[in-house]
């Protein structure tokens, strides 16, 4: 089962690799794995998309928790909590497709943010479906580079991820 | 008033209470060992590899309870300490690793004994610190000591940069500490205490089993007041011994792959687990799926990760094995119970195993038995203050079998990592502690070369350590496999180029003795406990002797080879 979750971290020195070498040393997956600032400069957010079974899920939990820099750890439950990427595709935009590529954009409710002669590249946000459904319709027409932060997520409604 | 940054690490190490410190210099340091020039409130350990000074403090950790301190320079000096550190890290014993590094503005730059010590211990520190300003190693400090010490302790590293010690700052020590990502939970949940006790009122056939969060808590005592009331048996792994008296009825022995045969069958035949201050590791476990079939398991620890990690806990308390013992023993009394009587047939059953397969092992009338050496070291010290460091082997084993530890923190053994060479500088850093005790190291002639060069720590600091070596001439642990499961083919594990160990012991300076005969044991042991100077006895026993029972790999804990 696919799990996403949310951790504040100490901003310290070292703790992205705290928690990458947890990962790899205990042969736990990282799907993917997003961090930055939150609004204490001094607490960062990561989101991480892992893989496992109950028993994994909750040692990684419990793991994660005991690393002296972690300050919290939410395991988001289906349904209850919302996630979005943003992904920056370049794509080749030769003149005979340059019409093709803008409609399906829009239909995803991309921006394009640079052009060239040859290429757009592209901005879409939103769940990973909707990415990879992006993706899928655009790969036809020839995409050069990606680039994609990875999920980050927060719960749905009143509840708040505070230290 | 400003004071250097080498000041300050030592002013602050005195506000711990540090008394020893186990190091050895080298550029980086050199302005810290300047401070220690002349200091006599601190006693510096020369020791003669920086492996040696990390077991050392671990050592003197296990035997004390207080957490050891090292120190040693930058580059190849901190690299040397990465098996000592993992050594602590596996056993959770609280310790201070002291890293001299390059200069700051030359971090990264591949200086002259520049090593990225952080980094590399990563993975087997609780936690690490590279200072960069000298205003900030109080702090650091304050909090290493916290960190080591509390929850699930474990070694905690600083890394100061030489321009950091050199550097001048205010010196005020925190009075306290608080981190609010760190807050281990010491207080048992009560709900989960009662249903505990519930399930002990219902169970006809309970074991105890204890592992090192008995000693790291100080539980003996609460838990010897628990058995006391409830008559319940105790197994305990290699990292628990001494943590319930090892004379007592109520006490079957270690469990697992060397465990005693009637501590592994209580072991599949409990219907209730109250597992304390374990992990179940595989070797207690052997093969997990058939592991105590029928308990339900009470499972209280400390660290939440080793609860349902390996085997599903069904009670889990998380919290300090004291305290949540203590409760135990308080909600006890309210239940109308026989608790003294409740189990006695489940006793009885334990008894007939007991009976039918004890230890054993046969001494002839002239090879020496290595198991024999070690049953005359307990009875020739009984009554006496004893200390008992191993190596890793055949001799770890059989002292974990034979030498019964009444008491907590008597027992000093690398139990998570195995580490040869760790019996020595163990036993150095507890006879550093404890001045008047008698400290052994029981050895392996294999492991003792891996850090014999600490017997010239032992004459430096006229510590009489006494190493007794069950020389087999084998990696005799290694050779006992390859004898069972790979057809006696002995592929590099004959050790008999050796060095005389008697000589090399009078070259240290220290006192050497051999046996060879049976008849001759009980004089060596003798002058070797009479020796004020270091001693290393060199026993000559039974090369092909093996640890019995054993479980191979992979077998159920009740299916052991009994002879
Ligand atoms: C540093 C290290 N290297 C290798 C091993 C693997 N090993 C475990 S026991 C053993 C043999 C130890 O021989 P010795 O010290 O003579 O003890 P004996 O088993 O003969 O009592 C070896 C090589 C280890 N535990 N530690
Ligand atoms: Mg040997």
């Amino acid at each position: 089962m696919r799990h996403t979750i949310s951790i504040l971290v100490e901003n310290h020195f070292g703790v992205l690799s705290r928690i990458s070498g947890l990962f790899s040393g205990r042969g736990f997956n990282i799907d993917s794995l997003s961090v930055a600032e939150t609004i204490d400069a001094g607490i960062s957010r990561m989101t991480i998309v892992t893989r496992g079974n109950d028993q994994v899920i909750e040692q990684i939990t419990k793991q994660l928790n005991k690393l002296v820099d972690v300050i919290k750890v939410v395991d988001h439950t289906e349904g209850e909590f919302v996630s979005r990427e943003l992904a920056l595709i370049k794509v080749n935009a030769e003149e005979k497709n340059r019409d093709e590529i803008l409609r399906i954009t829009d239909i995803f409710r991309g921006k394009v943010v640079d052009v060239s002669p040859q290429t757009y590249t592209i901005e879409v946000t939103g769940t990973q479906d909707k990415i990879e459904g992006f993706i899928n319709m655009i790969r036809p027409l020839g995409i050069k580079e990606i680039a994609r932060t990875g999920r980050v997520a927060m719960s749905r409604g009143m509840k708040s991820l505070k230290n | 008033m400003k004071m250097s940054g080498s000041k300050i690490l030592i002013e602050s190490l005195r506000k711990e209470g540090v008394d020893t410190i186990f190091g050895y210099p080298g550029g980086a340091l050199i302005p810290i060992y300047d401070v220690l020039y002349g200091e006599e409130s601190i006693r510096h350990i020369l020791v003669r590899h920086e492996q040696g000074a990390v077991h050392a403090a671990d050592g003197y950790a296990r035997s004390t309870g207080k957490a050891g301190v090292c120190l040693v320079t930058s580059g190849p000096g901190a690299t040397n300490t990465v098996t000592g550190i993992a050594t602590a890290y596996m056993d959770s014993i609280p310790m201070i690793i002291i890293t001299g590094q390059v200069n700051t503005n030359m971090i990264g730059n591949d200086a002259f004994q520049e090593a990225d010590i952080v980094g590399i211990t990563r993975p087997c520190t609780k936690y690490s610190y590279l200072v960069k300003r000298t205003e900030d190693i109080a702090q650091t400090v304050k909090e290493a000591f916290y960190i080591a010490t509390t929850g699930k302790p474990g070694p905690v590293l600083i890394d100061i940069p030489k321009d950091v010690t050199t550097g001048t700052a205010k010196f005020s020590y925190p009075e306290s500490v608080s981190i609010r990502s760190y807050n281990p939970t010491y207080k048992g949940h009560v709900g989960q205490v009662k249903k505990a006790v519930d399930a002990m009122a219902k169970a006809t056939k309970p074991l105890i089993f204890i592992g090192g969060g008995i000693i790291a808590s100080d539980a003996a005592g609460q838990l010897k007041k628990f058995t006391d009331q409830v008559n319940i048996p105790v197994v305990s792994s290699l990292m628990g011994l001494g943590g319930f008296p090892g004379d007592n009825e109520l006490f079957l022995g270690m469990c697992g792959m060397h465990g005693t045969y009637h501590a592994n069958m209580a072991m599949t035949h409990t219907d209730l687990l109250i597992a304390i201050g374990v992990r179940f590791d595989d070797r207690v476990t052997g093969n997990i799926s058939k592991f105590a079939p029928n308990a339900k398991i009470i499972h209280i620890d400390i660290d939440p990760t080793s609860i349902s990690k390996n085997v599903p806990a069904d009670i889990p308390i998380v919290g300090d094995a004291s305290d949540i013992i203590k409760n135990m023993n308080e909600v006890l009394k309210k239940v109308d119970c026989n608790w003294k009587g409740m189990y006695k047939k489940w006793l009885e059953e334990i008894g007939d195993w007991k009976r039918s397969n004890p230890l054993h092992y046969k001494q002839g009338k002239t090879t020496i038995k290595p198991q024999y050496v070690i049953e005359q070291i307990y009875e020739m010290t009984k009554g006496k203050s004893v200390i008992v460091a191993t190596e890793v082997g055949q001799n770890q084993m059989w002292t974990a079998q034979f030498f019964p530890f009444l008491e907590p923190r008597t027992f000093l053994t690398s139990g998570g990592l195995g580490t040869m060479g760790y019996g020595l500088p163990a036993a150095i850093g507890a006879q550093v502690a404890f001045p008047n005790k008698l400290v052994f190291d029981i050895a392996g002639d294999g492991s003792i070369q891996m850090n014999i060069q600490e017997l010239a720590t032992a004459v430096q600091h006229k510590l009489p350590v006494k190493v007794i070596i069950l020389n087999n001439g084998y990696l005799g642990m290694v050779r006992q496999w390859q004898e069972f499961f790979f057809d006696k083919r002995y592929s590099h594990t004959d050790m008999q180029a050796q060095p005389d160990f008697v000589k090399l012991a009078e070259a240290y300076g220290a006192l050497g003795l051999r046996a060879t005969k049976v008849s001759e044991v009980n004089d060596v042991l003798k002058k070797a406990i009479e020796a004020t100077i270091p001693v290393v006895v060199d026993v000559r026993v039974d090369r092909e002797e093996n640890v019995y029972p054993m479980v191979p790999a992979g077998g159920a804990i009740n299916e052991m080879l009994l002879a």
